[in-house]
């Protein structure tokens, strides 16, 4: 990867030309400021904030105090030589801030993402279209008002992900859409026109601020889940971790009550300050939620202040569980979460990571959800299925459940605990009081086991384990009869086979081609 | 489901899901096992007695006698454990059982082999054994398929590498 490379072609002259032609381009010119230029500032302020001693000093006539590094400069007759280092060094930062954002280059090709970057240390990344598993564009705050934007292409496994950090903003999202549109095997249209700029820089920055997180134009209105700020405020207060701080506030204040030792508030403060700022950065992370569904996939959007929204093509989520905690059964809310191969760096909405695409929804809207992330998949009899899983459990709702003897291992949840298979999918449902159910793809499940201890066999029980790749879903089942298990094993395994060879994901829009 | 008599001791209580013909490992890889089991058992049990011996407390002692029972126990099984361990090539994937105690068997498509590794200890290679082990996209496939020939693994693995590529998906 450290092979010279001719020096790269001039950048394109056209600020508005296509970032997926096929050339070579820069990145935003203000990059090096939003990357690491903020530490300079922060050196910059903390020298100020040292030398004002000094100012006062020289103004109202202070002693200074002796072996001072600046009385020693001034009294030694050094004070050119000491300019002129300071001004070398920042010659040398913003010369070497200027060369890597020249050097840091990139391009698409109709196959592959390159990035060539480094100054000594050159690097040279190459990507295959075809194996992208999501692209991120995140919108920090500090680099929002600059109108630049990180967009960030996660592949398969560790360090597999290309960063193009900074872009500005409105050729990040055209530069995702000719992106996914090459991966899916199309061709890339000529640039649609950008919207009319407006007037001013300032003008702009605050129309992009009050812009709505989702473009109308992407998405039909009616593939689109919003989250309504009332029920997340009430969801995340309804958490039982948020009991568990309010149980322990409550303790604090009434030992101090009763004890009237006022050193118990000590330990109470923190942690309504801890709760607190828990509850609203979980609440503004999560604000203006919304998940849609687009030609290349679901996309999940959030943030308030800093925004972040994820595109995740078809056939990139191995599995997917839906949960309900105990105190959200009144409201009949819900979580879906997802396993996914490629792992993006940023952080997803509430500071979880990007693998919750729900944070909380209705039933309706898990529905919804399912059918952007598993698009084809929800037929009507799954759909069935899938419902009678949210609910109690009875005995001929379409799962095969664990025998009444499984009651030994499975105490509160045998009547619900287990599972059905349907041509494309296998579907889990596990626990009473914390209600999960799991839903895994046939075409994306890497193999499946079973297994049986002493124990089980004592009971003539057996489990299954369904494989997918690493992610907050395990897709385990326990206490099954040990001949629904086997039957589960043999039927799963050639499920596994046929929904693979059949899978068309891979290059969503060129119908059968696959590579 | 509706089946609630006390668990018998029929044949259907051993979990087995596809009756047929199991391919086995090497008898050879019995003497492998028990002198890796030996190696292993022997080190815990001298180390879970060396807070007895350093204190003296009599009651500690108990740690060195439990332990060393079950290694010699497991020591004892290893015949039958190794017996158990088998795979099955089937049209379009990998079956694998294993144990006695805890039975374990898994069903891996071979389009979804990421990769084949061969794999060789010293006592193996004493004996003229490799170690088989299937790698997929999910780290709780966990294949490893101990006490072939060696000649037989490097022929499997060949072979489990074509029917991959030849029914190549992707993740």
């Amino acid at each position: 990867m450290t092979e010279p490379h001719p020096a790269p072609p001039p950048p394109p002259v056209d600020p508005a030309a296509d970032l997926a032609d096929g050339g070579w381009h820069r990145l935003h010119p203000a990059t090096p400021l939003l990357r690491g230029g903020l530490a300079l500032v922060a050196i910059l302020g903390i020298i100020i904030a040292n030398l004002r001693e000094r100012v006062i000093e020289l103004v109202f006539g202070g002693q200074g105090s002796p072996g001072d590094p600046v009385d020693e400069i001034v009294e030694r007759g050094l004070v050119p030589l000491a300019l002129l280092v300071i001004a070398v060094l920042l010659a040398l930062f913003i010369g070497g801030f200027y060369l890597s954002w020249r050097m840091h280059t990139f391009r698409i090709t109709d196959e592959l993402v390159e990035v060539r970057s480094g100054i000594l240390f050159r690097t040279h990344r190459k990507a295959r279209l075809d194996r992208i598993q999501g692209i991120n564009i995140v919108r920090p705050l500090f680099a929002r008002l600059f109108g630049a934007a990180r967009l960030e292409i996660t592949g398969a496994g560790n360090d597999s992900n290309v960063q193009l950090a900074y872009l500005s903003g409105v050729r990040a999202d055209a530069l995702r859409r000719d992106i996914l549109t090459l991966a899916a095997g199309g061709r890339v249209t000529a640039p649609a026109a950008p919207a009319a700029p407006a007037s001013g820089v300032i003008e702009q920055r605050v129309a992009e601020f009050i812009a709505p997180e989702l473009d109308p134009a992407l998405a039909e209105p009616e593939s689109v889940v919003k989250m309504h700020p009332g029920r997340l405020i009430a969801s995340t207060v309804l958490n039982s971790s948020t009991v568990i701080f309010v149980v322990l506030v409550i303790g604090a204040f009434v030992a101090v009550a009763l004890s009237a030792e006022f050193y118990f508030i000590f330990g109470a403060v923190p942690l309504l300050f801890g709760l607190g700022s828990y509850l609203v950065n979980r609440i503004v992370k999560s604000l203006r939620y919304t998940i849609a569904g687009t030609p290349d996939g679901v996309r999940v959007g959030y943030g308030l202040l800093s925004t972040s929204n994820e595109t995740l093509p078809p056939g990139r989520i191995h599995s997917i569980s839906i949960t309900q905690q105990l105190l959200w059964r009144p409201a009949d809310w819900w979580e879906v979460k997802v396993n996914r191969a490629g792992k993006s760096s940023a952080q997803g909405a509430a500071g979880q990571q990007n693998t919750t695409i729900l944070p909380v929804g209705s039933r309706a809207e898990v529905f919804k959800v399912l059918e952007l992330v598993l698009p084809g998949l929800v037929d009507e009899q799954t759909r069935q299925i899938i419902a009678e899983g949210l609910g109690k459990g009875t005995p001929d709702d379409g799962y095969t459940t664990s025998p009444r003897r499984g009651a030994v291992l499975r105490w509160f949840s045998w009547r619900r605990n287990g599972f059905a298979l349907r041509p494309d999918a296998v579907v889990l449902r596990r626990g009473a009081i914390w209600r999960e159910l799991v839903v895994v793809p046939a075409a994306r499940m890497q193999s499946v086991s079973i297994d049986q201890g002493p124990l089980d066999r004592a009971l003539r029980l057996a489990g299954v384990h369904v494989h997918t790749v690493a992610g907050p879903i395990s897709a385990r089942l326990g206490a099954l009869d040990t001949e629904d298990a086997a039957r589960f094993f043999r039927d799963l395994a050639q499920t596994a086979v046929a929904a693979a060879a059949a899978d068309r994901t891979h290059r969503w829009r060129s119908g059968g081609a696959t590579a | 489901m509706t089946d609630d008599t006390v668990p018998a001791a029929s044949p259907s209580v051993r979990l087995d899901p596809v009756p047929g013909q199991w391919r086995r490992v090497s008898p050879k890889y019995i003497v492998v096992d028990l002198v890796g089991n030996l190696i292993g058992g022997v080190v815990v049990t001298v180390g879970s007695g060396l807070p007895w011996f350093f204190s003296q407390i009599p009651w500690m002692l108990v740690f060195p006698i439990v332990i060393g029972v079950v290694s010699l126990v497991t020591l004892c099984l290893t015949p039958r454990r190794v017996r158990a361990i088998g795979y099955m090539l089937r049209e379009d994937d990998l079956l694998f059982r294993r144990g006695i105690m805890f039975l374990r068997f898994a069903a891996v498509p071979y389009g979804r082999m990421q990769l084949v590794d061969i794999n060789r200890g010293p006592l193996a290679r004493a004996v003229g054994l490799s170690e088989l082990k299937l790698v997929t996209a999910a780290a709780a496939s966990n294949i490893t398929i101990p006490g072939l020939p060696a000649e037989e693994a490097e022929q499997l693995r060949d072979h489990l590498v074509e029917l991959a590529e030849s029914r190549r998906a992707g993740l």
